[in-house]
């Protein structure tokens, strides 16, 4: 695609000395990505990266869920960037779209509005002594992997192609609305044409998806989630993203926001037994990564060290296709050996198109 | 001695403002930044509302201008203006008893309004591009084949503050009505829809083409304007918008998607504007000195406007401004020179 | 099988979807009154009508809806018209409305 947009919405990412400021979710869902994400930039690139046991959620959920008030979200990111100040760090990074689009608001909010900066000041005087410092520059994770791209291809054990065929694997990227949707110009490639995914994958070697609806949410909307009433219009999206990629026959999906990784796998489960309708090429689902795991695959990384056996649609075909050496009974084995249990089978899983069938029937 | 005029651009505004003050003894100079006369119009395939052939008014203008032996300087660009002359980029000053301002506009790039991937999707294509194609006698897609459904989408880069475009670039609507009826003349068979914010029919005959258009044509008007396109697995193009007379989004893939381009400021009005003393109107055209019977006039004496170059305008009435802007410099010099 | 009950189902989508409604019936419509595509979408027509200043009948709505090919509920809809005619008078494009109430129910009968 002759995408060269991107080109023109290029923002200052720091290319070391960073403050990691975790997601909330994240560590529950894709419980690797994370410490994948350490130890690529601390271990593989030798990048200083700081882990502060002092942070804290950013409370994003809450906010856009209506029971966080404004004053109190603008306090804890300030409360935040005092940390980072403190830990003598300038450059902040954050783990979450839907944090990074929390920072980057209150920042343009106390740009636009100073009285609510100097407000918050006080707050974060009162309740915690300390005083605002703010970050020199704010960049999300997978700005900071798109950032070192070249450096990880050069360190690469694996190519996002085809190890039996040599073909480029199609990937479909998917943003996040809170990326660049908010302010189109904090993200790389702008809100329409994002590049910060696609460029990951075209320098590891990938092809980019782009399907009608790659643009549009994957449903997670905070309130239609977390309300089980209206989660009907939540996996709505997905449903509608998913058939609008399925023609394209992708290999993997790889998600920006921790969210999004989470909605666009886990629905396949629910859609997969709502309507017995699965997306992958052989009657599975399309299995969903964050782009730790995909830098971490490409690294050499083993898979189950990435925790993708908490997946909710298996990865294992796609690992077979990378060329990725696995063992299959080590997936259910923990950090420590321990057996952590095995899911039992459901459809989306299902390699048995009977299976499907029944169920939609 | 004849007074002699220097008019800044060689479009249909400058020819026809040349060619008026030749006739009315004054001696005028065109300077055009281009290598020919002929601005916007040329290359444009037909004109609304009575499907003219856009030549058949630019050559005639341009062999007129050859005619009367009217001096063109091609490829040179005026960098300063005053009343008394204009300053080129070469460095040569230019003089002059009074100056025109015909420098028209620019075409508001379609690459801008990202959502709709021009430049990216190869059936999205703009007006101008359509006319391109029709002056070359073929309309196909870009594999060769008839485009069988067809959107156009009126107010790109127009009424838009997204792009820092908010005046109505007034020619679109009728120029999207021209290129529907046009398409289903060239494939009768094939649906033609135009999504619209407003149908600003202003001019004669307008109204009773668009009107045409729907009932004889079978033209599909649906209010609302897109909000993104995308292009499908098969290279067709995917757009949303709300059909906002059923208070509904509407999805739909065609074939191909025309943007209905606007009409911009140029650049370059800022910076000339400050030589000369004069001001912009808010949204980067040359503001007139009034709104009624100052048209064409500037707010510095012996400086004029023709044609578009202080707002979107059409071919026909850029033509008549013209004409109009002929009779004040005449009419501006007489007083201040033969009177005294 | 199991027989999962999630307390939600997937939303339907609410988008008119031109690609996969059916527009025979619509073209069918607009080729016997092309007149109808002549509509400005001013409100006349509904802004007078007798049963919609009572029910929620909105000719102009209805007759936009059923020419992008949504024709649920549109006969049934229009049996709330009386036929008054007032539409008729109003319409400043001329469309003949009362006989286009006649003309989509006669069309869609079926649905």
């Amino acid at each position: 695609m002759r995408r060269t947009s991107w080109q023109e919405y290029q923002k200052d990412i720091a290319s070391d000395k960073y403050y990691y400021a975790r997601s909330c979710i994240r560590q529950n869902f894709f419980p690797g990505s994370e410490r994948a994400f350490l130890n690529i930039l601390g271990r593989d690139l030798g990048i200083d990266i700081f882990d502060d046991p002092l942070h804290t959620s950013c409370t994003g959920i809450g906010y856009h869920s209506d029971v966080v008030p404004l004053e109190t979200i603008m306090t804890v990111v300030a409360r935040q960037f005092s940390l980072m100040a403190e830990a003598g760090y300038e450059n902040f990074i954050s783990s979450c779209i839907t944090s990074f689009g929390i920072y980057n608001e209150v920042l343009a909010t106390w740009k636009e509005f100073p009285e609510t900066e100097e407000r918050t000041r006080k707050y974060l005087k009162e309740a915690t002594g300390r005083d605002l410092v703010k970050p020199r520059s704010i960049a999300h994770t997978s700005d900071i992997i798109f950032h070192h791209r070249e450096a990880i291809a050069r360190k690469a054990k694996h190519r996002l192609v085809n190890s039996h065929t040599g073909e480029p694997l199609r990937v479909v990227e998917h943003i996040g609305c809170h990326y660049a949707k908010i302010f189109p110009k904090s993200g790389i490639g702008g809100s329409e044409f994002p590049y910060v995914l696609a460029g990951m994958i075209e320098t590891w070697g990938g092809d980019v998806v782009d399907y009608p609806e790659r643009r549009h949410c994957c449903g997670f909307g905070f309130r239609n989630y977390l309300v089980q009433a209206n989660r009907g219009s939540s996996v709505a999206n997905s449903h509608k993203k998913l058939e609008s990629m399925a023609p394209y026959k992708p290999d993997f999906i790889v998600a920006n926001c921790p969210g999004c990784a989470m909605f666009l796998d886990k629905w396949q489960y629910a859609i997969a037994e709502m309507e017995g309708m699965t997306y992958g090429a052989d009657g599975r689902g399309i299995p969903v990564l964050t782009y730790e795991e995909m830098a971490g695959l490409v690294l050499g990384y083993d898979p189950w060290e990435l925790g993708m056996q908490m997946h909710q649609v298996d990865v294992e075909p796609l690992l077979d296709k990378l060329g990725v050496e696995y063992s299959p009974e080590a997936k259910y084995l923990g950090a420590n050996g321990k057996y952590i249990g095995k899911p039992a089978d459901v459809a989306v899983n299902c390699f048995d198109r009977r299976r499907i069938y029944e169920i939609k029937r | 001695m004849a007074k002699r005029v220097v008019i800044v651009g060689g479009g249909a505004a400058g020819m026809q403002t040349a060619l008026e003050l030749k006739s009315r003894g004054i001696e005028p100079v065109i300077v055009e930044r281009d290598i020919e006369l002929g601005g916007k119009a040329r290359g444009w395939h037909k004109l609304f509302p009575s499907f003219t052939p856009a030549g058949d008014i630019m050559r005639p203008l341009a062999d007129r201008i050859r005619a009367e032996r009217i001096r063109c300087f091609y490829g040179q660009e005026v960098t300063a203006i005053s009343s008394d002359g204009v300053m080129l980029r070469s460095g040569e000053r230019m003089p002059a008893d009074a100056v025109v301002i015909a420098t028209g506009f620019t075409l508001f790039d379609a690459h801008r309004k990202q959502e709709y991937g021009y430049g990216l999707y190869d059936n999205v294509i703009t007006s101008v591009d359509l006319e391109r194609m029709m002056n070359s006698g073929k309309v196909l897609l870009a594999d060769g084949s008839e485009p069988r459904r067809i959107a156009i989408l009126h107010c790109v880069g127009s009424r838009d503050e997204k792009v820092c475009q908010k005046h109505c670039s007034k020619v679109c609507c009728i120029t999207g009505v021209k290129q529907a009826i046009e398409l289903k003349e060239m494939f009768p068979t094939a649906d033609v829809f135009n999504f619209y914010m407003d149908i600003r029919m202003f001019g004669p005959g307008y109204e009773e083409l668009y009107r045409e258009a729907q009932q004889r044509y079978n033209v599909h008007f649906v209010r609302g304007r897109i909000s993104e396109a995308a292009e499908t697995i098969n290279k067709r193009i995917q757009i949303k918008a709300e059909d906002t007379l059923t208070g509904r989004p509407l999805k739909m893939t065609v074939d191909m998607l025309v943007l209905l381009v606007g009409m911009s400021a140029n650049y370059e009005n800022e910076a000339l504007a400050s030589t000369a003393g004069l001001s912009l109107a808010p949204n980067g055209y040359f503001k007139a000195n009034d709104s009624f019977l100052g048209v064409v006039r500037s707010e510095r004496e012996g400086i004029f406007f023709a044609g578009a170059a202080t707002a979107p305008k059409s071919l026909a009435d850029t033509l008549a401004e013209a004409a109009l802007t002929a009779s004040m410099v005449d009419e501006y010099l007489k007083n201040r020179y033969n009177e005294k | 099988m199991r027989n999962l009950n999630f307390g939600y189902g997937i939303s339907r989508p609410r988008a008119i979807d031109m690609d996969n409604n059916d527009l025979r019936k619509s073209n069918a419509i607009i080729h016997e009154m092309p007149e109808l595509q002549a509509c400005i979408g001013c409100g006349s027509c509904t802004a007078s009508c007798t049963a919609g200043g009572i029910t929620d009948f909105n000719f102009r709505k209805l007759h936009t809806a059923v020419r992008r090919g949504e024709y649920r509920g549109a006969y049934e809809e229009l049996n709330k018209c009386m036929l008054c005619g007032k539409c008729r008078l109003v319409c400043p494009r001329g469309i003949n409305t009362r006989a286009m109430v006649m003309l989509i129910k006669r069309k869609l009968g079926d649905y």
